[in-house]
């Protein structure tokens, strides 16, 4: 009754191929962009805007720069904090040496770079796939942080390659406010989810998911494996590169190598497999979850060990922490292997005949 | 040349460490096609609860059964609670609910057994042997030996049971063909417990000779990390890849940890120390661009 197709007729090309076909679906992603672009800014607070909205933002888009790759195109990717690493170092560097380059070059630019570092740790997956080429990821982790460590000259000499990034201006604004700052990502993040979602129903994202589902099928039917897995690899990586220059410019500010370790890379990919593996709704969903989960817990456990009357430490509430994600982990890929983006498919099929199921 | 040779006997001592842990990823890959990526977690577990046990008051020759004996009944639990549950699903997703498997376990074992870092004493000194530091000046540690001895029993022992037991062969059977082995009345899940149980043994064996070493701590988990680069040039399902593999590792590891820092020094100036985290991994991928399945890994056909 609510969200009934029904009598939705299309009658151009024009309106069938819209990326959003039915007009609840319109009304709903309208409704939250004004939301989130015209009523969140005024309501919410300092510590909304820079310790959870922002973060939310910035790891959805690394978490669907993973899932293009991951959830797509099948590749399985366990070094996504390096290409977000690869973001951060190159946005400052371009900063700090072309002078007076606008932030949203630095930022394009901070994603091609990724891009270009992501296709040459892409090339292994041409000839070797599943668990190979996720240990072959790892190279890439582990080699790159060691590099923007070891080599003074990405962190411009600094002490143990902690950078601290410059002001983030554009056309001679400064974006200065958390409040600013959340407006900026915002944007960038509507704007690259919105090519996101155009690009996984084109016969791009379609080649990427015939080559997920079997690739030697897919290269049967006529699907180059090379350009389609390295274009993956690129468009993951610039997602990533992205989202890994506005973690450093927007949220944090000032960051190290060490940073960008194999936990972040954990962290992100379980925000797919936990929001749903190949969809662009599930990236933020994952995010969300992963990011809020630790911040509940930070404010239940101690509450429940008060009212239990239990002793907790803070290290008891990490291991919790971790406990808990293990858990989560598991129980989703046994329960709802598509994760949250699944439920709410199966929320929306049950809104389309409520109240009347048959 | 001696300073040469020594280092490249203790990187391949140190190898056979790597290999210990590489051998349990090997056990169960052959056995049911899951990459179990808890591993290392395993070896952090088996490590402490052996130290945990000690704390309670149990001596070292009671603490091994016990926690060989919490490693078996965790591993069947596994197979039980997780991995009969994700049967037919595809095996990334089987590898990533071992990455759940692991952080559960890094989060579960430190709250039961503490997390501060913790020597366990083997009764093995770690010194130089005197015989050969005498006889040929060259510094080789009796730990490392004692340990590469333990290890090459271990493979041993394992490579026979795989051989000639019954329950070897059922293994080997059912690594080969799941369906076929349950069709000849192979109970599956037994087989699949006892994997789980006997790659417990093995992280239990790898968890104390890396935790009298290093010390009983979370960097123990890490160790997954060194094995995986192993796996790679040995195979995913090879008992004797996981041994080459890792002696290639361990050596070409600490020469190149010895010998690269100084050229790339003289070549861009600073400091290039800790090339251990990377250099096993790009190694490993030139190894992939060889042969892709590894050295000793069955070559495999894709049909569509």
């Amino acid at each position: 009754m609510f969200y009934r197709e029904a009598g939705q007729f299309k009658s151009s090309y024009a309106a069938d191929q819209q990326l959003f076909p039915i007009r609840q679906d319109r009304i709903g992603v309208l409704l939250l962009l004004a939301i989130a672009f015209l009523v969140v800014p005024f309501v919410a607070g300092e510590y909304w805007f820079s310790a959870i909205l922002i973060p939310f933002l910035i790891f959805s888009l690394a978490a669907l720069g993973l899932n293009l790759l991951t959830g797509y195109a099948g590749q399985l990717s366990l070094g996504s904090a390096a290409f977000m690493a690869v973001g951060a170092y190159a946005a400052y560097n371009f900063e700090l040496r072309v002078d007076g380059l606008p932030i949203l070059f630095s930022f394009a630019l901070a994603g091609l770079t990724a891009a270009g570092v992501g296709i040459l740790f892409g090339l292994p997956s041409l000839w070797i796939k599943g668990f190979y080429l996720a240990v072959a990821t790892l190279a890439a982790q582990f080699f790159i942080v060691w590099c923007l460590t070891k080599f003074p000259w990405f962190s411009n000499h600094s002490s143990s390659g902690v950078i601290s990034t410059q002001k983030v201006t554009l056309f001679g604004y400064a974006f200065t406010s958390p409040r600013e700052k959340y407006l900026l990502v915002l944007t960038i993040v509507t704007v690259l989810a919105l090519a996101a979602k155009n690009l996984v129903r084109s016969s791009t994202g379609r080649a990427w998911m015939a080559v997920r589902d079997m690739d030697v099928a897919a290269s049967v039917i006529g699907i180059r494996l090379m350009p389609t897995k390295l274009l993956a690899f690129a468009v993951s990586s610039f997602y990533c590169g992205v989202a890994g220059a506005l973690y450093a410019f927007c949220y944090l500010g000032s960051v190290e190598p060490d940073g960008f370790s194999l936990d972040l890379s954990f962290r992100v990919l379980f925000m797919i497999i936990i929001g749903g593996m190949g969809s662009i709704l599930g990236s933020f969903l994952g995010a969300a979850f992963i990011l809020l989960l630790p911040i509940f817990l930070d404010i239940a456990l101690p509450w429940l060990a008060g009212a239990l009357g239990l002793p907790f430490s803070n290290a008891t509430v990490s291991h919790i922490q971790i406990l808990l994600f293990g858990t989560l982990i598991m129980f989703f890929l046994i329960v709802e292997p598509h994760g949250l983006a699944r439920l709410w498919q199966i929320a929306k099929e049950k809104l389309r005949l409520w109240p009347f199921p048959h | 040349m001696r300073f040469f040779l020594e280092v490249l006997i203790s990187g391949l001592l140190s190898g056979v460490m790597y290999s210990l842990v590489a051998l349990g990823f090997v056990l169960i890959y052959k056995a049911s096609g899951v990459f179990n990526f808890a591993q290392g977690a395993m070896v952090y577990l088996a490590a402490l609860s052996v130290v945990g046990c000690m704390e309670k008051g149990a001596p070292l020759w009671l603490a091994i059964p016990l926690a060989l004996g919490i490693m078996t009944l965790f591993g069947i639990a596994t197979e039980k609670f997780v991995l009969r549950k994700l049967v037919n699903q595809p095996p990334i997703a089987l590898f990533m609910a071992t990455i759940g498997l692991a952080f559960f376990i890094e989060g579960l074992a430190p709250m039961v057994f503490g997390s501060d870092p913790r020597a366990l004493d083997l009764g093995i000194v770690d010194e130089p042997i005197e015989a050969i530091l005498n006889r040929w000046g060259m510094v080789i540690s009796r730990f490392d030996l004692v340990a590469a001895g333990i290890a090459a029993l271990l493979v041993t022992v394992l490579a026979l049971f795989f051989q000639y037991t019954r329950i070897g062969r059922a293994l080997r059977a059912v690594a080969d063909d799941h369906q076929a082995a349950l069709s000849i009345g192979i109970p599956l899940q037994h087989i699949w417990a006892i994997v789980w149980g006997v790659a417990g043994f093995v992280a239990l064996v790898a968890g104390m000779l890396w935790g009298a070493r290093n010390g009983v701590q979370f960097a123990l988990t890490f160790t997954a990390l060194k094995a995986l680069p192993v796996l790679i040039i040995g195979g995913f399902t090879s008992v004797p890849g996981a041994i080459v593999g890792g002696l290639i590792i361990g050596a070409s590891e600490k020469l190149a940890e010895i010998y690269l820092p100084p050229l790339m020094e003289s070549a861009f100036g600073g400091n290039f120390g800790g090339i251990e985290g990377w250099f096993p991994y790009v190694l490993a991928l030139l190894f992939l661009l060889i042969r892709p399945e590894g050295l000793f890994g069955e070559k495999h056909i894709d049909r569509v």
